[in-house]
């Protein structure tokens, strides 16, 4: 079974979001990226099924800053073929635009199942995964949490809300938008990921023009302003544990 | 230019979903500027009577077996039809494992543009403006709703599903679906949730922990706290995709809605998809090292410090507080 696994990288939330002058972007300078956290549950979502029958993995991403390390962990996690693509990426990417470049790649590669992160927290324009597959004119299924691969088809568990889960049967070749693999993406210690380095070949293919049309244009970004804020208790934990206390009983929780 | 604003309503099991409500209150607002109708979509197999609180002028009732159950490719199909022939200023959806299926595949599909995570539309003069909450909560984006036609995806928090409620049933045409054998997507059976020992929806005091908890040993302290005020712990995504707390302790957008008197917020963000399902609470207390956090937009109190060492001095002063 041939799987495919589209990832993006996007900003780390962790990191102050600093937005630039023109206020259309986030300041390229004070940007942290990592992998979308959904991606990496694709990721592992192809790798367990890889490894419960047979089949090869290959991991498809942007050539930009930092995508190299992203890509070996895939490869140290067990993915068989890693694939930069090549292109102008600097000004950012909206993901109609990606989406077409992804579409125009993985039809050379006429794989059977594409799985990609239901979504990411930067999209704006919608996920990559429903617009991959209706470039390559197939099924799309997204917030599943469970892949099981059948004759000709695949089972999968499609999360509602409130905890209950649908168990589809989704017609192949088809792409699947990962909520959570099945299991939580495994730890991957850096020594093996140095060693991957050393034996795994990074492919490189050109991406096609970016066309960005789908999205919305001059957008401006803002940091919101809440109308009211938590009243911040100063102090170290035996502090603020007390203020807690106070807290708690005027409150008639205590 | 067709001034109208379409919804797609969204429902599962006989039941409709909030967020049909929510963008049935945007759609009126946004209709008010461009001086066109309400239009709602409802696909489904036997659900007419769905028709009768819809706050829309008109609901276009599409019956069809085939939407007995929610496919992907019957919606995409059906709707393919429908927005081709009508063009209408805008289309809703919910930001939604539904909508989610079905509106960026139609974008692509019908070259419309697409804005999501939409949370307000409002009027600048006669243009329509989108506010969409990106990265977490952290960041809004704001923009010219494309035009001459665009579709949307709606998150919650913009609008109150009360508004999308009508006291008079709104007039019903039906309309044929289109041919939908040989479906590539269908469902075979549900799973229902899990029951658990506690239902957090019920819990009046509820100690909830995120990734800041960073490990499944440090659960116990969470616990611990928990026992001492007389609560349970309930958890963010993160934590139960670890396997760490069970999924019926999930609180959110994919798990359950809470309001208890007291919401004890430990190192959780606060992303929409959290915080969508917490605004009842009585008391929402926070405590996370990032001073931007966006939880601290909705609780009453907070505290930047480590919640690993703030879990064990507060659970030995609750302690002493209850004698
Ligand atoms: C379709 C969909 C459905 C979803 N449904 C849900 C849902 O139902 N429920 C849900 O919760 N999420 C849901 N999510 C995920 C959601 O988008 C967020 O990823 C998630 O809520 C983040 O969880 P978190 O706040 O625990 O983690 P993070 O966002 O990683 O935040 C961890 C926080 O802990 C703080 N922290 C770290 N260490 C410490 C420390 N020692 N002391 C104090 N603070 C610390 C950090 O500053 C950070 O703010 C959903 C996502 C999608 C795409
Ligand atoms: N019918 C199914 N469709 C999709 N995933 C499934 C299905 N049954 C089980 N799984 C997943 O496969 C894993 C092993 O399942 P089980 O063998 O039932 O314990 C679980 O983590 C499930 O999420």
């Amino acid at each position: 079974m041939n799987l495919v696994v589209p990832i993006k990288m996007v900003p780390d939330l962790v990191e102050e979001l600093v937005i630039d002058a023109s206020g259309t972007k986030l300041d390229p300078e004070a940007l942290r990226l990592k992998l979308n956290e959904f991606d990496d549950h694709a990721i592992e979502q192809a790798i367990l099924l890889k490894e419960k029958g047979t089949g090869t993995v290959t991991v498809v991403a942007p050539d930009i800053e930092g995508i190299d390390e992203v890509l070996f962990t895939a490869a140290a996690k067990g993915a068989d073929r890693l694939v930069k693509l090549t292109g102008n990426w600097q000004r950012g990417v909206n993901n109609h635009a990606l989406a077409r470049v992804f579409a125009n790649f993985i039809k050379t590669l006429r794989p059977e199942l594409i799985l990609t992160g239901v979504q990411a927290h930067n999209d704006l324009d919608g996920a990559v995964g429903p617009q991959l597959a209706e470039h390559l004119g197939l099924p799309y299924v997204g917030y599943v949490s469970g892949v099981i691969v059948c004759d000709g088809s695949v089972q999968i568990r499609k999360e509602f809300p409130g905890g209950l889960i649908a168990e589809m049967q989704v017609m192949l070749p088809a792409v699947l938008g990962i909520q959570a693999a099945e299991k939580p993406p495994r730890y991957v210690p850096i020594s093996k990921i140095r060693a991957t380095m050393k034996s795994t070949n990074l492919e490189k293919f050109p991406a096609m023009e970016l066309e960005t049309a789908g999205a919305p244009l001059s957008v401006r970004l803002f940091q919101p302003q809440a109308s009211t804020r938590a009243t911040m208790i100063e102090g170290d934990a035996d502090t603020v544990a007390t203020r807690l206390v106070e807290i708690l009983k005027e409150h008639g929780v205590l | 230019m067709n001034p109208d604003i379409y919804v797609v309503i969204e429902h599962l099991r006989r039941q409709i979903s909030d967020i049909s409500y929510v963008m049935l209150a945007a759609a009126r607002a946004m209709a008010n500027v461009t001086g066109g109708q309400v239009i709602a979509l409802l696909l489904g197999h036997d659900v007419e009577p769905l028709a009768s609180d819809l706050a829309a002028d008109q609901v276009l009732y599409i019956e069809h077996p085939a939407f007995a159950d929610f496919s992907s490719d019957a919606y995409q199909r059906t709707l393919e039809t429908v927005i081709k022939e009508r063009s209408p200023r805008a289309v809703l959806f919910g930001d939604t494992t539904i909508g989610g299926d079905v509106a960026a595949w139609l974008s692509t599909r019908l070259g419309l543009p697409l804005v999501s995570a939409c949370r307000t539309v409002r009027a600048e003069g006669a243009a329509l403006k989108f506010v969409s909450q990106i990265c977490g909560g952290k960041l809004l984006a704001e923009g010219d709703l494309p035009a001459p036609s665009a579709l949307v995806m709606m998150v919650p928090g913009g609008y109150k599903p009360e508004q999308g409620h009508a006291a008079q049933s709104p007039e019903l045409v039906r309309l044929d679906a289109p041919t939908l054998d040989d479906l590539h997507v269908s469902v075979k059976e549900y799973i229902e949730p899990a029951v658990g020992d506690v239902d957090i929806a019920r819990e009046p005091i509820l100690v909830s922990i995120g990734r800041g908890i960073q490990n499944q040993d440090n659960i116990e302290l969470a616990e611990e706290l928990a026992r001492a005020l007389g609560g349970v712990v309930c958890a963010s995504r993160p934590v139960i995709d670890q396997g760490w707390l069970a999924p019926t302790r999930l609180v959110g957008k994919s798990g359950k809605a809470v309001k208890p008197k007291l919401y004890f917020a430990l190192g959780i963000s606060g992303a929409p998809e959290h915080t969508e399902a917490i605004g009842d609470s009585e008391l929402i207390i926070a405590v996370n090292t990032d001073t931007s956090a966006p939880i601290f937009d909705l609780a009453k109190f907070g505290a930047s410090i480590d919640m690993l060492d703030l879990l064990p001095v507060l659970t030995e002063k609750v302690q002493q507080a209850k004698g």
